[in-house]
C-alpha cells in the first residue's frame, strides 16, 4: 500500500486556488435546498411495494410477490419456467431463516445442481456461476423508486458473481428492506462511516437485467450480465 | 488515442460532418430521444431546479476544497489496502499503469468505458509493452473492432454508426454472418467477450465519482461489463479525473441521481457499483490488488480562473444532446474526444489552445446547453469568455480579423472617420449585396466565412446619424 506524488499534486491545487493547502477538516456547508428528503416521505411499505412493482415494468424485470411459506413453491415455478437446472445461491444466513435450506437440499436429490457460494471454495464458485442458469441473492436494501436491489457484498458467501454471471438473476426481497429511494440507502452507509464501522468491500445497486442502447438507441437486454431478472418480494416472517 | 481525434483542422471536419447525411440523421434521432427521455425523467422527479441548485452547490464546494477531499480519499484508500498514484500529466499516468502491468507480467487486460483513459491514451501505452487491451463496452467494442474508429459522443460513443454499418464491421473483422438486428449482434458480442473476462490479468475502469469520507468509488453503468471487469481479473486499476469526487455518501446520492436522469433518462442505471476495499478477494471473487490513478493533465490550470466551474461537470452529455451545432456537424467535427458544448469549453484547456481555438466559436450561444446542465455550469458564457481569451490573452485571432479590428478601432475613435466610413460602406459593399433581400451572401475578406453560412444585412444607405438627424428635424418641424 502506498501513495505516490501526493504532496506536489495537492500543493499545486492549493496554489492554483490561491490559498494554503487544506489537510485538516473541511466542514460541509448546509445546502440551501434538499428536495431529495421530501420525496415519498409519507409512503407506507405497501405504497413502496406498489411503486416498485410499477418500476419493474419500466426496467424489464419480472415482479412476483409471496409469503415465506410459499417462497419455495414460487422458486420451483420460476426454475421450471426457465428450464433451469443449475442454481447458484449466495451464502446468506437468510437462506436458513426463510426455510430454503431444506428446499435446496431436496432439489439436489432430483436433477438439480445447487451450489452455495462460499469464499473458501475459491475459483470453483466462479466456474459454477459462469455456467449456472440462475443466481439467487437476498436484497439488503431495496429502493422502491428505481426498482433497485442493494447487495452489501462484504465477505464469505456474498460473492459478487452470483448476481452477475448466471443467465437469470433472482433477487429475494424482504418487504422490510424497502426504502423510498437511493437517499435512504446512502444515509445508512454514511452513518456507518461516521460510526467508524467497516463498509462492505463491494456494494451493488442492481436495477433489472444488463442492458444497452448503443445500436441506434435500441434497448437490448443482456449484453454482458444476466439476460433476465426476477424480483420476488416476500412478506417478512 | 489521446484527446485529439483525426488530423484535419476544424473547418474541413465540419464540412465532412455536414455532408454525412447518415450521421446527421442518427444524431438528430438520438438527440431527440435522449432529450425527451431526460425531460420525462426530470418531470417525474419534480423540483428539478432545486435538484440543479443542490448539484451546483455540491460541485462548487467540492472543487473549492479539492485538495482536502483528495487527501482524505487517498488516506482512506491506503487504509483500505489500495495504492494511489497522483499523476500530474498523461505521461505520468501511462507510465505508472505500464509499471503495474509489467510487475504483474500481464498480457491481457479488459477495460470498461472510460473517457479519462482515452484522454491519456492508455490503450496505446499498454499495447506498446505487449499488453492487449480489450474494450468491453458494446459501443467501444464496435469502435475498437472498426480499426479504432473515433468516439462521437460522451455517453453513446458510436452514435454515428447505423446498424448496417455495424453488421458490416462485424462481418469483415469477426466473420459475423447474422442479420443487422441489434439483439442478434449484441448476442454475438456477448459470446465474443464472455471468455475474455476470464482470461484477463488486469481490469481497467474509469470512475464516475469517488467518495472521500470512506475511500470508496462508484461506477455508473448499464451493460454489466464494468462489473465483469471489476469482478474477475486479479488486479484492478481505476483511473479518475481529479475532480470526480464528492465529500460523503450523501452527496453521492445527489450526483448519481442527476447523472442517471440527465444522461439517459433513467432513475438509476442497471448497475451502480460501489467499491470500498476492492483488494483482498474477501468475497471469493473481485480483485486481490487495487490501484487508483488520479489524473490532473491540465485540469488544475482551470482552478482559480473564471473557468473553474468547468470542473463541476459530471459528464452526463445533456449539453451535447440539446446543442444545435452538434446536431448539424456531429461529434467528430470537434476533433476531440469531448465534443459538444462541454467539449468546446474543456478541450482548449486540456489540449493545445492554438489547435482548438475554433471550438468556442462552434456555438450559437443560444444558452440551451447552460439550461440543460444539471449542475448549472454557465457553458455559453464560458464559450464567450474563451473567445475573449483567444483574442486578447492568447492573441490568436486570424490576421485579417486583427487588421479589420485595428482599422475599426482607428475609425471608431475619430467621429469624422467613422462618419466617412459609414457613408462609404454601402458603396464598397454594393457589389456583394443581393438586391432582392438586401443581404450580403458572399462578402469580402474577414466577413467571407461568416457570410458564406449566414445572412448579413447590407449597410443601409442612410446612416444612423443621418436618420436620427432627420427624425429630430421632422419632430421640430412638427411633421411627426
Amino acid at each position: 500500500m502506498a501513495i505516490y506524488n501526493r504532496e506536489e499534486f495537492l500543493s499545486r491545487i492549493a496554489e492554483k486556488l490561491g490559498r494554503e493547502q487544506k489537510i485538516e477538516s473541511v466542514n460541509r456547508p448546509t445546502w440551501t435546498t434538499a428536495p431529495h428528503l421530501e420525496l415519498y416521505r409519507d409512503f407506507s411499505k405497501d405504497d413502496l411495494v406498489n411503486m416498485f412493482e410499477t418500476q419493474c415494468d419500466v426496467i424489464h424485470t419480472h415482479f412476483k410477490q409471496t409469503s415465506v411459506a410459499e417462497l419455495p413453491h414460487l422458486l420451483r415455478e420460476c426454475f421450471d419456467e426457465l428450464n433451469a437446472q443449475k442454481v447458484v445461491i449466495a451464502g446468506d444466513p437468510r437462506i436458513e431463516e426463510y426455510g430454503l435450506n431444506r428446499f435446496f437440499t431436496k432439489l439436489t436429490e432430483s436433477d438439480f445442481y445447487v451450489h452455495t457460494w462460499e469464499a473458501d471454495k475459491g475459483d470453483e464458485n466462479i466456474e459454477f456461476a459462469a455456467n449456472a442458469d440462475v443466481g439467487i441473492t437476498f436484497s439488503d436494501i431495496t429502493l422502491a423508486e428505481s426498482g433497485t436491489v442493494v447487495l452489501l457484498n462484504d465477505s464469505g458467501g456474498k460473492g459478487r458473481s452470483v448476481s452477475l454471471l448466471p443467465r437469470t438473476y433472482i433477487a429475494i426481497i424482504p418487504k422490510s428492506s424497502f426504502v423510498p429511494r437511493m437517499t435512504q440507502a446512502m444515509q445508512q452507509i454514511h452513518i456507518r462511516v461516521n460510526e467508524g464501522k467497516l463498509l462492505p468491500s463491494c456494494i451493488n445497486l442492481i436495477s433489472g437485467p444488463s442492458n444497452s442502447a448503443d445500436i441506434e438507441m435500441n434497448l437490448i437486454v443482456g449484453v454482458h450480465g444476466p439476460v433476465r431478472a426476477t424480483y420476488i418480494v416476500v412478506s417478512d416472517k | 488515442m489521446g484527446i485529439k481525434i483525426g488530423e484535419k483542422s476544424f473547418f474541413p471536419r465540419v464540412e465532412e460532418g455536414i455532408k454525412d447525411e447518415g450521421m446527421r440523421k442518427a444524431v438528430r434521432s438520438a438527440q431527440d430521444r435522449l432529450r425527451s427521455m431526460k425531460l420525462r425523467a426530470t418531470d417525474e422527479l419534480g423540483h428539478w431546479e432545486d435538484w440543479r441548485l443542490l448539484g451546483e452547490q455540491i460541485r462548487k464546494h467540492t472543487v473549492e476544497n479539492l485538495d482536502y477531499y483528495l487527501y482524505q480519499l487517498s488516506e482512506n484508500i491506503e487504509k483500505n489496502g489500495g495504492h494511489v498514484f497522483f499523476a500530474k500529466t498523461a505521461k505520468e499516468a501511462r507510465e505508472y499503469v505500464q509499471k503495474v502491468v509489467q510487475q504483474k507480467k500481464a498480457t491481457k487486460a479488459v477495460k470498461s468505458k472510460s473517457m479519462v483513459t482515452e484522454e491519456i491514451s492508455l490503450n496505446n501505452a499498454l499495447n506498446e509493452i505487449g499488453c492487449e487491451v480489450l474494450e468491453t463496452d458494446l459501443a467501444e467494442f464496435i469502435l475498437q473492432t472498426d480499426d479504432h474508429d473515433e468516439p462521437s459522443h460522451i455517453v453513446v460513443p458510436c452514435l454515428h454508426k447505423d446498424r448496417e454499418k455495424i453488421r458490416q464491421v462485424f462481418k469483415e473483422k469477426l466473420g459475423y454472418e447474422g442479420t443487422s438486428k441489434p439483439e442478434e449482434m449484441a448476442g454475438f458480442v456477448r459470446e465474443q467477450l464472455r471468455h475474455k473476462f476470464f482470461e484477463a490479468d488486469i481490469g481497467i475502469t474509469g470512475c464516475n465519482f469517488a467518495v472521500a469520507e470512506s475511500g470508496s468509488f462508484a461506477i455508473v453503468a448499464n451493460e454489466g461489463n464494468e462489473r465483469l471487469t471489476t469482478t474477475l481479473p486479479k488486479t484492478l486499476i481505476t483511473v479518475m479525473g481529479m475532480e470526480r469526487i464528492v465529500p460523503t455518501w450523501e452527496e453521492l446520492d445527489i450526483v448519481v441521481s442527476l447523472l442517471c436522469r440527465s444522461a439517459v433518462g433513467q432513475k438509476l442505471t442497471s448497475y451502480i457499483t460501489l467499491f470500498t476495499e476492492p483488494g483482498g478477494r474477501s468475497t471469493g471473487d473481485g480483485p486481490e490488488e487495487f490501484h487508483l490513478v488520479i489524473v490532473d493533465n491540465g485540469r488544475s490550470n482551470m482552478l482559480g480562473t473564471e473557468f473553474q466551474s468547468t470542473l463541476h461537470c459530471i459528464r452526463c452529455a445533456s449539453c451535447i444532446n440539446v446543442c444545435p451545432i452538434y446536431r448539424h456537424i456531429g461529434g467528430h467535427a470537434y476533433g476531440s474526444i469531448y465534443p459538444g458544448p462541454i467539449g468546446a469549453v474543456l478541450t482548449p484547456w486540456l489540449a493545445d489552445y492554438k489547435e482548438y481555438k475554433d471550438l468556442p466559436y462552434a456555438s450559437s450561444l443560444c444558452g440551451a446547453c447552460t439550461e440543460a446542465c444539471p449542475v448549472k455550469i454557465p457553458l455559453h458564457e464560458l464559450l464567450i469568455k474563451h473567445r475573449r481569451k483567444i483574442v486578447e490573452d492568447e492573441n490568436l485571432a486570424p490576421f485579417p480579423e486583427k487588421m479589420a479590428m485595428m482599422a475599426f478601432t482607428v475609425a471608431a475613435k475619430s467621429p469624422k472617420m467613422f462618419q466617412y466610413g459609414s457613408k462609404l460602406a454601402p458603396t464598397l459593399l454594393f457589389p456583394f449585396t443581393n438586391k432582392q433581400d438586401h443581404t450580403i451572401h458572399e462578402g469580402p475578406g474577414p466577413i467571407k466565412p461568416w457570410t458564406e453560412i449566414r445572412d448579413l444585412p447590407a449597410p443601409a444607405k442612410e446612416t444612423f446619424h443621418k436618420w436620427y438627424q432627420r427624425q429630430q428635424e421632422e419632430r421640430t418641424n412638427g411633421d411627426l
